[in-house]
Parts: structure tokens; C-alpha cells; sequence
């Protein structure tokens, strides 16, 4: 099988943005199998805005310089699921540039799917380095006493990570666990071609929305392109009608299962999603979403809901043509303040061999040192440092990068954000039969609530 | 089947002689000597070892599990916690239970009056010697060389492709038709349960691999007909119904238990083909309702994983049980064959 799961939303370290014909014949190495998805365009270098203003909190100054005061020797083990050619050559190029010379590093490779699958036993035995995902998963690990707590090392990152991605490598307990290395934002995408040949305006509200997917119908495409099989692209919808109507807490908070499904704010988020229904392709169960974003390309639909992933969908010279926007605001006390943008990076083990070394490790990853050099050989991630050069990064890239450093809050999508058991088991099943019948909502609302209990609260 | 006769023998044995088939002699151990009795313990204990440990012991210890909220991370968080996990199959989790339990049901018929029955009809024209049968029987086995989870794979993507799919093409009049996402009953039993729609696409899916299986058998045990026994149907002028139902038929009843053992233990067995699908709303059964809260993304809850598996255990128990009763209570009065 692939690195892709089909049954979860792709990870942005081994399914992150398009490439270039020449990455591709090294990724495809790694890559080939029964998936239908690949990254296969030729990067054009971008335009060289470097991204300014990251939301650093701009407070206390950074302590000290980016190498720690007292510098660590020995091993040091780092557990990598960057198994593709062009991941695995990036994470063995910035290891190697890592400056403390006295540290041994040896880096331990599983393949990706592998590694998540079997993440419980692994954390029985850890490598000092572990890559991983913010959210819940990580918090829940944190939680567990698992993972080591990092809140040290943060202060010298604050200048290079905004506070949304502090936030996101946050636990429970208000300290850092983790440290962000790569992402990919969720938006509207849609063919800049397509709307300028109509003349359509990027919309700023609801309301402008679905304005301009009546247009579309008018012309005959449909507004919203959708396949839901593997039950999470329903999610992605989700997600910003909830954050959008109920902000960034509330949705944190259903996640956590401290709010209930059955509330009226939940109820009007599934209102606003069935008007919104009726401008999605049809019959989205049992449609993946590559031949959705097949009607993308095709200029069969206007418009769709994905992540930045799906510029693999675009055959070469039109990856250029695709751009996305944030999905419009729909309450005016919330705007546009929240972005969704699953993120991978690295946490350290509770107890590990070399504490010194894997903060020293955690710190230089998070910096656009390691990041840039990373860069260098896998061009199709977006790095999380402001400084990170951006150069490399096609126009999707740098659009999603603009995005996210000045978003306020960022959240990691429904199967990061919530107990992976209520993701895959509940909630993906429930979206499906809410989309295949809109309106037995009361009854599927509570089986969430039911199952949330049962699911989140042990 | 051709064994001595010998309920005779060994007197000693008479004590056990209602539980022997007749046709065979057992001998005690002690009847053995020297390293006769070592091979002996050897070729029983070794194996019988290695299926108590690899077998039982995981069985027996997910039928403990079942009875706690372990979350698979740590030992030290397992807590006992009784029922709870079959109560919460039964009440909140209760939709998806019945419906899995429902769909293996709908397979075990399917699988009977379905793939069985053609594949016995299609074994039944083999038979004659017609021209090209070999070549016929070849492409009627070829989809049993595949594994149900390519099967899958193949008939997501190419028949059953929402927008561009063979059956699309062949079936939608020009629309695009959901095949394997279409969570509508078919045949509704009541409000919340029934036979979805794409429940018997994949039922389709399965039979075209399973048609060529049961051929096979049933075209080896034709084989095994005595001709004279056709011939003189023929000649007291049978015509072919009656033929085949009252010489034919028959003589297949050894393939016909073999026929019901493989057809219950597929039954219950699915899992393959639903799961490469990522499981379409409505068409779990129960091994997938076990794995989901065992493995990978949804995994992590070993308590009530191993209680949905427990009563998938006790299912496939109920037949065991009944088809080794039967089995040995027929051979005992030699009314096999």
C-alpha cells in the first residue's frame, strides 16, 4: 500500500504539496501501489515573497541563542516514519547539519502507515526524537505521561513559531510537548482560470458564497466538488462550518467531548451544511476524492473543500492555475481567525536515553536551520519557521504559508483534534449517513452524543 | 473410505465404544511401547501444544479482555470492568451491532442460494464433456486465484467507479450511480435496519469469486458419479431434472458438508473485501466492528474490540459445535455415504 491511508486525512510530511517531474521519479519510488495519488507537477519557482509577522506573542525576549547553553554529547535515536525517498533524504540532510558535532544521531525509519498504526507499542519503547502529529493524539499521549515535556526549548522558537502553532503543541497542561516541522492548510480551492474567465469574485461572506455558486449552476458547473469515501473528506466541511459559526473554543471543546452534539450550536452548524449540501457534486459516499478533484481539473465543478494536498490531482502545467481561499466568514464575532492546518513535527519521549541531545534535536528542528536544509531536498512540504526560506515553494505553498503564520488559531482537522476511536468509529460513519440523509440529523446527533460519552469520557 | 472393520477388536476399548466410529480402531498409548510411545506424544503433544498456545491461550485471554477497559497502551491501566462493554454494544453502540449481525446473516444466505447454487448449475454443464470445458473451467476459476481484497480493489475501481465505472456505464442511463457509497435499504427490515443497496454490490463482487470455488468442488465430486449409474437413468427415461435430483444429487452429499462448512466459515469470516472498501456506511460485519477498535486509527480500545470478537467467537462456537455433533454422531451410525 501507499503512504497514504484512505481511511484518515493525509499527513503533511509524507502527502504534502506537488512536485516537480524529477522529485516525483524519487518519490515515486517509494510511492507506488494501489493508491491513485502521487505528486507529479513540475514545481515552478514561485514568487520570493518571504512571509513576514508570524503571530509570535512578541513578549519576552528569546533566551539566549538557538544552541543550548550547555552543549549535549553522546547518541541520540530519532523514530522517523519518513519513509519516501525524498522525506527520508530531507530528515537525513538536516540531521546531518545539525551543529553539535558531539552528538551521534541515528535515525530509525519505519514506513509511515506502519508506524501510526502501531504507535501504542511503540511508545512502550521509544526512540529519544519521535515524529508525530499535534493534536489530540499528541495531548493524549502527553497526557498519558508518555511524552517529555519540552516547554524549555520554546522560548528560543517563539521569534519563528507563531502562537498558533505554540497552541497547537500544547497539552493539557499547558506545556510544550512537540514541535512543529511541516503542514498544509485546508481552504476553498478552485482554478483561477476558471473564475477569471467568468469574472467570479473570491467571496468574503456566506452570503457571497452561496451567491456565487448559484452563478456556477447558472453556467452549468457545479458549485462544490465532493467524494467523502473514507468518511473523513466530510469532516474538512465540518470543521470550518463549526469554527466558523461557533469559533475556535467551542470547537475545541466538542472535540474534547465537552460539548455536547446535541446542542443548538451543533444543530445549526448541520442546518448550514445541508443548504450547502444541495451545491455539493451528488452522491459524494461513494466518490473518492481524486475523482472529485478530477472534476476540478476538468472544470466540471467550480470549487472544493480539500486540503492543499489535492494539487496532486493537477497535471502538470495546470498546478500553477490552482489557488484556495479561506473558507468565508460566517460570524461576524469570529471572522476568519481560525485556519486549518494539520501539522507534523517531532515530540521527545518521556524518559529518554539523552535528554540534553533530544532537546538540543527538538529546538533545531523547529528552527528554519534545519527546516531550510530540509527544504532543500523535499521541496513539497511547507516548513513551519517565519524564516524558513520560502523561495523554493510554488505559489500554492506560498499562499498557504501567508495563511497560516498570520493565522490566530489553528486547528489539526476532526481525526487529529479528537480521540482517533470517535474520529474513524463515530463521527466519520455518522457525517456519512447525514450526507446520504440530511434529514434523520436528530437521531444521528444523538448516537454522537451517546457514543461521545462513551468514547471520550472514560 | 475403505477401512477395516473392527469394533471387534481390543475388548479393553468396549468402555468407549459408544463414542468410536466403527470403522476405525483406536489404541491406547500404553499399547505402545518404547519409543513408539515417545513418537507418539511427540506427533499429538507437539502440535497440540502449539495450538493450545497460539490459538486458545489468545482466545481465552480476549475473552478476559473483554471484561476490561484496557486501552492497549499500559498493563498497569487495565481496570475489570464486567459488562460494560457488552452493555455498551447493546445500547449505544446497538445500531451498528445488529446491522453487522444482520449483513453476516444476509452473506450466509447469500452464500447458499447464490454462488452454491450456480456454482453447482455451471459444475452440472462441465459435467458433460462438452467441447472447451477445460477452457471454460479455467475462466470460471480464474477470480478464486484472487484474494477478496483484490477483488476489491478491482471492482471499486473499474466496475464500480461512481462516475466512469463499468456498471456506471452499463446500468446508469447516463447518470452517475453510487454503487458503493449508496447506504439506502434495499430491503428494509423496519426504521434503523435492513440490506443496504451497497451492501449487495459487494455481495455481487464476492459471488463472482466464490461461484468458481464451489464449482470446483462440485465438479470433482461429479466426477466421482459412476457412469452406469447415468446410463441406466438415461435408459429408464429419466429426463434431466430428475436425473440430476434423484441420481446425481445424491451422491454429492460429502461435497455438499464440505460445501456448508467453507460457506458458514466465509460467512462469518468476511472481512477482507468490506475493509480495502473502507467499509461503506451500512455494510460492516462484525469482524470489521472488531478490528476497528483493535487496530490503527480507531484502535485503543481493546475492551470492547474483544467483546465484539467474543461474540463473533461464540457465533462461529454455536456451528463448530453443532457440525462436530453431527459429524461424529452420523459416522457412528455409518449413515455417511
Amino acid at each position: 500500500m501507499t503512504d497514504q491511508s484512505t481511511t484518515r486525512s493525509p499527513s503533511p510530511a509524507t502527502h504534502g504539496y506537488s512536485l516537480g517531474r524529477r522529485n516525483f521519479i524519487k518519490t515515486a519510488a517509494g510511492a507506488a501501489g494501489a493508491g491513485l495519488i502521487l505528486p507529479a507537477a513540475l514545481a515552478a519557482c514561485g514568487g520570493d515573497d518571504d512571509d513576514s509577522g508570524s503571530g509570535s506573542d512578541g513578549t519576552a525576549a528569546p533566551e539566549g541563542t538557538a544552541e543550548a547553553p550547555a552543549a549535549a554529547s553522546g547518541d541520540l535515536s530519532v523514530g522517523s516514519r519518513l519513509a519516501n525517498d525524498a522525506p527520508k533524504a530531507g530528515l537525513a540532510a538536516a540531521v546531518e547539519a545539525f551543529p553539535n558535532e558531539d552528538v551521534n544521531v541515528s535515525i530509525n525509519t519505519t514506513d509511515s502507515n506502519t508506524f501510526q498504526e502501531n504507535i501504542s507499542t511503540y511508545l512502550q519503547n521509544p526512540d529519544d526524537v519521535i515524529a508525530w502529529f499535534a493534536g489530540y493524539r499528541m495531548r493524549f499521549f502527553a497526557a498519558q505521561g508518555l511524552l517529555g515535556d519540552i516547554s524549555s526549548i520554546w522560548p528560543a522558537l517563539d521569534s519563528e513559531l507563531g502562537s498558533g502553532f505554540k497552541t497547537a503543541s500544547t497539552g493539557d497542561d499547558g506545556k510544550q510537548y512537540f514541535v512543529p516541522f511541516s503542514y498544509y492548510a485546508w481552504g476553498i480551492h478552485y482554478r483561477k482560470s476558471l473564475f477569471e474567465d467568468n469574472g467570479w469574485e473570491i467571496p468574503t461572506s456566506v452570503d457571497e458564497l452561496t451567491a456565487l455558486a448559484a452563478e456556477m449552476e447558472a453556467s452549468g458547473i457545479t458549485p462544490f466538488a465532493f467524494g467523502n469515501d473514507g468518511n473523513w473528506p466530510a469532516m474538512g466541511t465540518f470543521d470550518q462550518l463549526n469554527f466558523r459559526i461557533n469559533g475556535y473554543q467551542f470547537h475545541v471543546d466538542l472535540m474534547a467531548g465537552k460539548e455536547s452534539w446535541t446542542s443548538d450550536q451543533v444543530r445549526e452548524v448541520f442546518a448550514t451544511y445541508e443548504t450547502l449540501l444541495a451545491l455539493h457534486q451528488e452522491n459524494p459516499n461513494g466518490r473518492t476524492w481524486e475523482e472529485a478533484a478530477a472534476a476540478l481539473v476538468n472544470k466540471e465543478a467550480g470549487m472544493m473543500t480539500i486540503g492543499n494536498f489535492a494539487g496532486s490531482q493537477f497535471p502538470e502545467g495546470e498546478l500553477e492555475d490552482l489557488d484556495f481561499f479561506p473558507f468565508p466568514e460566517i460570524n461576524p464575532e469570529y471572522g476568519l481567525d481560525v485556519v486549518e492546518a494539520p501539522i507534523d513535527g517531532w515530540m521527545m519521549a518521556a524518559a529518554p536515553g539523552n535528554e540534553a541531545a533530544a532537546l538540543e534535536m527538538l529546538e533545531y528542528l523547529g528552527t528554519a536551520a534545519a527546516q531550510d536544509v530540509y527544504l532543500s531536498e523535499d521541496p513539497s512540504v511547507v516548513a513551519t519557521s517565519s524564516a524558513a526560506d520560502t523561495s523554493v515553494y510554488n505559489a500554492l505553498q506560498q499562499k498557504a504559508a501567508e495563511t497560516v503564520q498570520n493565522a490566530e488559531f489553528v486547528t489539526q482537522f476532526l481525526d487529529r483534534d479528537t480521540s482517533p476511536e470517535f474520529a474513524a468509529n463515530v463521527a466519520g460513519p455518522r457525517f456519512a449517513d447525514f450526507i446520504s440523509d440530511p434529514s434523520s440529523i436528530d437521531g444521528i446527533l444523538e448516537d454522537m452524543q451517546a457514543q461521545s460519552e462513551v468514547i471520550l469520557t472514560t | 473410505m475403505a477401512n477395516t472393520i473392527a469394533d471387534s477388536s481390543a475388548t479393553s476399548d468396549s468402555a468407549r465404544a459408544p463414542k468410536r466410529p466403527p470403522k476405525q480402531r483406536y489404541r491406547k498409548p500404553s499399547q505402545f511401547k518404547g519409543r513408539d510411545r515417545t513418537v507418539f506424544y511427540l506427533m499429538v503433544g507437539i502440535p497440540t501444544a502449539l495450538h493450545v498456545l497460539l490459538v486458545w491461550v489468545p482466545t481465552i485471554s480476549s475473552l478476559f479482555l473483554s471484561f476490561t477497559d484496557w486501552n492497549g497502551i499500559r498493563l498497569s491501566d487495565m481496570n475489570w470492568v464486567g459488562f460494560l462493554n457488552y452493555e455498551q454494544i447493546l445500547t449505544v453502540f446497538e445500531k451498528d451491532f445488529w446491522q453487522a449481525v444482520i449483513n453476516n446473516a444476509v452473506l450466509l444466505v447469500f452464500l447458499f442460494i447464490g454462488p452454491t447454487i450456480f456454482g453447482m448449475f455451471l459444475a452440472y454443464l462441465l459435467d458433460k464433456n462438452i467441447r472447451g470445458s477445460r477452457f471454460y473451467q479455467s475462466v470460471f476459476y480464474t477470480p478464486v486465484v484472487l484474494s477478496l481484497a483484490v477483488v476489491g480493489f478491482m471492482w471499486q475501481s473499474v466496475i464500480y467507479s461512481t462516475d466512469n465505472g463499468l456498471a456506471t456505464q452499463l446500468f446508469g442511463g447516463g447518470e452517475s450511480v453510487d454503487w458503493l457509497g449508496n447506504q439506502s435499504f434495499l430491503i428494509p427490515f423496519g426504521d434503523n435496519y435492513g440490506i443496504s443497496k451497497n451492501f449487495v454490490a459487494i455481495l455481487v463482487a464476492i459471488a463472482w469469486r466464490h461461484t468458481g470455488y464451489i464449482m470446483v468442488l462440485y465438479l470433482a465430486g461429479m466426477k466421482s458419479v459412476d457412469n452406469s449409474l447415468r446410463e441406466a437413468a438415461g435408459l429408464d427415461g429419466c429426463s434431466e431434472w430428475q436425473a440430476f435430483r434423484h441420481v446425481i444429487f445424491p451422491t454429492l452429499k460429502p461435497i455438499n458438508v464440505v460445501v456448508a462448512v467453507i460457506t458458514v466459515i466465509e460467512a462469518l469470516r468476511a472481512f477482507d473485501i468490506i475493509y480495502v472498501l473502507n467499509t461503506p456506511r451500512k455494510t460492516e460485519v462484525l469482524s470489521i466492528l472488531t478490528t476497528n477498535n483493535l487496530l490503527g486509527e480507531g484502535g485503543g480500545n481493546v475492551g470492547r474490540g474483544s467483546a465484539y470478537a467474543t461474540i463473533l467467537f461464540l457465533m462461529c462456537l454455536g456451528f463448530v459445535i453443532w457440525y462436530v455433533t453431527n459429524h461424529y454422531r452420523n459416522t457412528q451410525e455409518g449413515a455417511e455415504s
